[in-house]
């Protein structure tokens, strides 16, 4: 009984007792969640557009912002001495490394292997993981570093509203964070939806010989998709980088998007944000109230509880496709 | 339906021929030193049993498919094999033996992708979608519309592909070829698994399509009835082999084509 009551009761009468913890809790989940949905979107772009689920997107999020970082300690030492320039110059030069970036995995990865079996494709995204540690670290080093959050002109320092009898703190980054995410989905379900582009992107996904009897180019469709997931990579790695630091542990974090995906489909844009909100503020929920029965901790496991309960009853996600077909 | 003769036929030009083209995988030989052409304007079948190289020749043709040996030349320039870029671009459009939609997306966007091509904008207007890429897209859409109403499809131009039944499939995807605007639209087997109805208006839409938009045809199908209303020549292959080419009746006549399908006695 004592049990039942525990789980049943007394969070909610905790919610109810104190509605401005619960406004944080929300809050942080939601950000949390938000920012969970930026990196399954970049997954979700590279599945839908080649079938491939792209392992290497966590650590494209870590080199990413790594490239960040080091051009712009390197663009200050030749003597750029405006720390904003700077800052801009390297967001400029670190796309054009992306985009090298997605040139090359198409060149060097896809081309070879086309119209080999998925597996193989994406046990290829693996090389191309430990490619990218590797290739960083000789590079940049291994040692974790300070996203140029200032420079960037990301907000610091934090609201705090006056709401229910308490304090709610909104950090001023995490807003900026939830907007900047928020615009990013909503520019690329537009551009997936209704742009020409868009179209063959889907089009791609859906069938290759279709694809190319009405003229569509694979390779180029691929550079694009490859570059739109180091886009988001970048967003992501910037995001992340600036609440903790910029290092390789970062890479963790992307594979909290796999239950993000699991519930929200593989292939769907709205999937990857509903699902994101739906773990991000899960978690946050779970762990602050019914955490303590459980010791604590609970967080980096009840994402993939949640998913695993979902699909119980949705196994094509909430958004995914449900294939049917003729037999 | 018209009943071509000898004399109406073979007035066009030449816009597509093959030369001794040679296909094979490993050691089966597919297609071997096939010729013929296809002149502007005419419906060209193309028949044989099964496994007699049909679908493997519109692959050469369309680019999906190099031969190791011959020579293609379409609209006056020869290569020794196509591209399926080079294929679309140059106007060459096609559907396939088991449909091959985009099972994902509505009958409307399938049609769009179909103009994939004509539209020019680039990656950023794309990105803005806005002014020039917005006026583009509106003007492409009013084609796709004139193609919907064409095919009598504009009840399901919502829905989603997957959901619909074979024939009206096989319709949309005719659609997709159509929205290219193509010179040559290369037809595999688009009445296979139909019902007499659904093959009818198949039909019909194929000879409009000949006649209103003035679409070079090249098609493989099973039906000899359909064959011999619909075309004007009839190239026939056996074994990756041509055995006969010529008109319908010219064909029917043949001892090789009897012999072909109907077996000879050993």
């Amino acid at each position: 009984m004592d049990l039942l009551y525990q789980i049943f009761i007394d969070p909610f009468v905790q919610m109810g007792n104190a509605p401005d913890l619960l406004v944080q809790t929300l809050w942080e989940g939601l950000v949390g969640g938000v920012l969970y949905s930026l990196i399954a979107l970049g997954f979700v772009l590279i599945f839908k557009a080649s079938g491939v689920f792209n392992f290497a997107q966590g650590i494209m999020m870590v080199f990413a912002a790594l490239t960040l970082v080091g051009l712009y300690a390197v663009l200050r030492r030749w003597g750029i001495s405006s720390g904003e320039l700077a800052a801009y110059l390297a967001l400029a030069l670190t796309l054009v490394v992306m985009f090298i970036l997605a040139w090359a995995v198409e060149r060097l990865m896809l081309r070879p292997l086309v119209n080999q079996p998925d597996i193989i494709l994406f046990m290829a995204t693996f090389g191309l993981t430990y490619f990218l540690i590797g290739f960083g670290e000789l590079v940049f080093g291994g040692e974790p570093k300070v996203m140029i959050t200032d420079e960037l002109h990301l907000p610091r320092g934090s609201i705090d509203v006056n709401m229910f009898g308490g304090f709610v703190s909104f950090q001023k980054l995490d807003i900026a964070a939830a907007v900047i995410a928020s615009v990013m989905v909503a520019a690329l379900a537009l551009f997936f939806q209704k742009t020409r582009i868009g179209r063959a992107l889907r089009a791609v996904a859906d069938s290759h010989k279709a694809a190319l009897s009405v003229g569509i180019s694979l390779e180029y469709i691929w550079v694009v998709v490859w570059f739109a997931a180091g886009i988001v990579a970048l967003a992501t790695g910037i995001m992340w980088g600036a609440r903790s630091d910029v290092s390789f542990a970062l890479e963790i974090i992307a594979l909290k998007a796999l239950p993000v995906l699991i519930l929200g489909g593989f292939t769907s844009v709205p999937g990857a944000i509903v699902g994101g909100v739906i773990i991000g503020i899960g978690e946050k929920l779970g762990e602050f109230y019914w955490g303590p029965l459980l010791g604590s901790g609970i967080e980096s496991w009840l994402a993939y509880v949640i998913a695993l309960i979902f699909l119980l009853f949705r196994p094509q996600g909430l958004f995914g496709e449900r294939i049917i077909e003729r037999i | 339906m018209r009943a071509p003769d000898a004399s109406t036929v073979a007035v066009g030009d030449v816009l597509l021929s093959v030369e001794d083209v040679s296909l094979s995988f490993g050691g089966v030989k597919a297609i071997s030193d096939v010729s013929f052409d296809i002149r502007k304007g005419e419906i060209r079948a193309i028949i044989g049993p099964n496994g007699a190289g049909k679908t493997s020749m519109l692959n050469v043709i369309n680019g999906f498919y190099h031969p190791q040996m011959g020579r293609i030349t379409f609209r006056g320039k020869t290569r020794s094999k196509m591209r399926p870029f080079e294929a679309a671009y140059g106007g060459i459009a096609r559907t396939f033996q088991n449909v091959a939609l985009f099972r994902g997306m509505s009958v409307l966007d399938n049609i769009m992708a179909g103009r994939t091509l004509k539209m020019r904008r680039g990656f950023f207007w794309q990105l803005l979608r806005f002014g020039p890429a917005l006026r583009e897209e509106v003007e492409h859409r009013r084609h796709v519309e004139e193609i919907i109403d064409f095919l009598k499809i504009q009840d399901i131009r919502r829905v989603h592909v997957g959901r619909l039944p074979y024939g009206l499939q096989k319709r949309v995807e005719l659609g997709r070829a159509l929205a290219m605007e193509p010179d040559l639209l290369l037809l595999d087997e688009p009445m296979a698994g139909m019902n007499v109805e659904e093959k009818e208006d198949m039909s019909r839409f194929i000879l409009d399509v000949n006649e209103h938009f003035g679409t070079t045809i090249a098609l493989i199908e099973h039906d000899m009835g359909v064959v011999m209303d619909l075309s004007d020549r009839v190239v026939v292959l056996d074994h990756g082999n041509k055995i006969a080419d010529g008109t319908p009746d010219e064909v029917k006549a043949s001892q090789a084509v009897i012999d072909a399908y109907l077996g000879v006695a050993h």
